[in-house]
């Protein structure tokens, strides 16, 4: 399966906090998220939520997603349109919940990436690539339980047909 | 079966000998969710056709970060968690009770040797009580009630080796600032981190919380202390049972080891906007403060407002500081007012919030001005924290350095007070 659409970066790169993601202002009062997604990375970016367009991607440095346990910043994010994200590191909860909520996370060197480029990603071969320029890095394969978790939709969709946890307990997952 | 804590209980917890990089399918014995994160777990366990939880104590939600309620949205937010605790029998800690991380503790359900999740990143919390627990999404969560179990990977563990003991007027708060500011805020990412040395021998358990909460602002899954005399008499004072104490064995393999010397440890403050950015209270002597904040899981508990009040009685305030206070739950703001520690402070000018989290997450009581200045026992200060991003500073120290800050209106160092 392929991704394309343009990279969205901030200031700061590292350690990119799930209340930058999505306030707290806005996160306890409102349960929609398509409402919450017009407040994704407001505190670092106020006119992301405008510019962002459906398939775009973040681009970070290390251990995005950071802090609080809140779901709504994955959740919100894919509302807003946004196919993955791309970065060196995740932080460990954000990590779970992104593919619990059927939001792919691609871990590789980020910063060969421009702001504003174009990219495509290879989810199948495991590629990030720039068209435009011709860069392109290689991202650690997706360890087999959240492959199973996304191929499924999600968390709950896969205990739904499951019945339960149906995980291979063989993988090498890191978190 | 033996190995580290982490191994130890993730073991037990699924009928095997599990190793650092397993992957398990773990019973949980207990799982939490707070007014922030109920709703999406609750739409999930609808969806599922949930009728009561599988986890072997059960569940609670807690409604503490915007606790009283502080608007309508918000109101919604709180009846729908209600109507579903009350439709399902969950227990439920409503306005007024407290903290989930220390409601949780306190009613016995985190125990030694337990396995605990909740929908909120704090719970790792809960590993002063050598137990091990961790902070998930709502989806996660939803899963462990429903199901009664979750997959973990069993993670690889730091040890953290703190010799010497705390001198007086610095706190477990300086000590946990000071190992975060070293490790980074990722630096501990997916670990198990357990602490052990004389300087956490001699930590009331108290402190143990305080250290305990702060691990995943580096990264941590899991913080288990050893179980000691002081955590037996912490569970027995309480009337609660012991759990199936957890130890280290001989033969854990720790992925890295760190040593630290308690008895040379000055005031640590992290300064805005990130938890790792610690420095020594003294670089930082003269910057104004406006606000001054006393609680949170992190710093809400009797040992915490005892240190702040015994900086403040008979004395005053600063003028133009405001001095918020929550206590962590009814039962350290009734122990509080018994031991004269609330009149102390409320005389000092204090004033006191209901008990919960304060304007620790930016919703209400106490969101502080544009430019403005706020000294704060909490865990993080990322930019808007409090509920402004236009240049507020919020600076995370311990009990004494906010109460000592509170009395000069500048940061301070409380052994200069």
């Amino acid at each position: 399966m392929k991704l394309s659409g343009k990279a969205h970066r901030f200031t700061p790169n590292d350690d990119i906090n799930t209340d930058y993601i999505i306030s707290g202002r806005y996160k306890f009062k409102i349960d929609d998220m398509n409402e919450l997604a017009k407040h994704v990375m407001e505190d670092i970016d106020p006119a992301f939520a405008r510019e962002v367009k459906p398939g775009d991607f973040i681009v970070a440095g290390r251990n995005f997603g950071c802090g609080s346990s809140r779901e709504q910043a994955p959740r919100a994010l894919k509302a807003a349109g946004v196919s993955a994200v791309i970065a060196k590191s995740f932080a460990r909860i954000f990590y779970r919940s992104s593919f619990n909520v059927g939001l792919p996370l691609i871990e590789c060197d980020t910063d060969w990436i421009d702001e504003g480029e174009s990219l495509i990603v290879d989810l199948g071969s495991g590629e990030v690539s720039a068209p435009s320029s011709g860069k392109k890095a290689e991202f650690s394969p997706i360890p087999p339980t959240m492959q199973t978790l996304l191929d499924d939709g999600g968390l709950i969709p896969h205990i739904k047909k499951h019945g339960g946890f149906a995980l291979d307990l063989g993988g090498t997952d890191r978190r | 079966m033996a190995g580290t804590i982490a191994e130890a209980v993730l073991s037990a917890h699924s009928g095997g000998d599990s190793r650092a990089g397993d992957i398990v399918i773990a019973s949980v014995d207990f799982c939490m969710s707070q007014d922030g994160t109920s709703t999406m777990m609750i739409r999930e366990l609808e969806s599922l056709g949930f009728s009561a939880p599988k986890t072997a104590n059960g569940m609670a939600v807690v409604i503490d970060h915007n606790s009283p309620c502080p608007s309508v949205d918000v109101a919604r937010i709180h009846s729908r968690i209600r109507k579903f605790t009350a439709d399902h029998s969950i227990p439920l800690f409503d306005v007024g009770e407290g903290v989930c991380h220390q409601l949780v503790p306190e009613s016995g359900k985190a125990l030694p040797g337990d396995l605990v999740v909740g929908a909120d990143s704090h719970t790792c919390t809960y590993g002063a009580l050598n137990a091990c627990s961790t902070g998930l999404g709502s989806a996660d969560v939803a899963a462990a009630a429903f199901t009664g179990k979750l997959w973990f990977k069993v993670p690889g563990t730091y040890s953290m080796i703190v010799d010497g003991m705390i001198p007086e007027r610095v706190s477990a708060k300086d000590l946990i600032l000071r190992v975060i500011g070293k490790v980074t805020a990722d630096g501990a990412t997916y670990k198990s981190v357990e602490f052990s040395g004389h300087g956490i021998d001699t930590l009331n358990m108290d402190g143990r919380f305080t250290v305990a909460n702060m691990a995943v602002e580096m990264g941590a899954k899991f913080c288990p202390f050893g179980f000691d005399d002081k955590t037996a008499e912490w569970l027995s004072s309480r009337g609660l049972g012991t759990g199936t104490p957890v130890v280290s064995g001989e033969d854990a393999v720790f992925e890295e080891k760190m040593e630290f010397d308690a008895s040379d440890l000055v005031p640590q403050v992290a300064r805005p906007h990130s938890v790792d950015n610690v420095v020594d209270v003294s670089s930082l002597k003269g910057t104004e403060v406006n606000q001054a904040f006393l609680g949170t899981c992190t710093n809400g508990r009797l040992s915490d407002l005892e240190s702040a009040a015994r900086l403040l009685k008979n004395r005053r305030v600063k003028r133009d500081v405001r001095m918020i206070v929550a206590p962590a739950s009814r039962d350290v703001l009734m122990r509080a007012m018994d031991g004269g520690v609330v009149s102390a402070l409320l005389k000092s000018g204090a004033v006191f919030v209901a008990p919960g989290c304060g304007p620790c997450v930016g919703t209400h009581a106490g969101v502080p001005s544009d430019g403005e200045n706020v000294i704060s026992t909490a865990n993080r200060n990322f930019k808007g924290r409090m509920g402004n991003n236009k240049d507020v500073g919020i600076y995370l120290a311990s009990p004494q350095t906010v109460a000592a800050s509170a009395l000069t209106g500048e940061i301070t160092d409380p052994r200069e007070v």
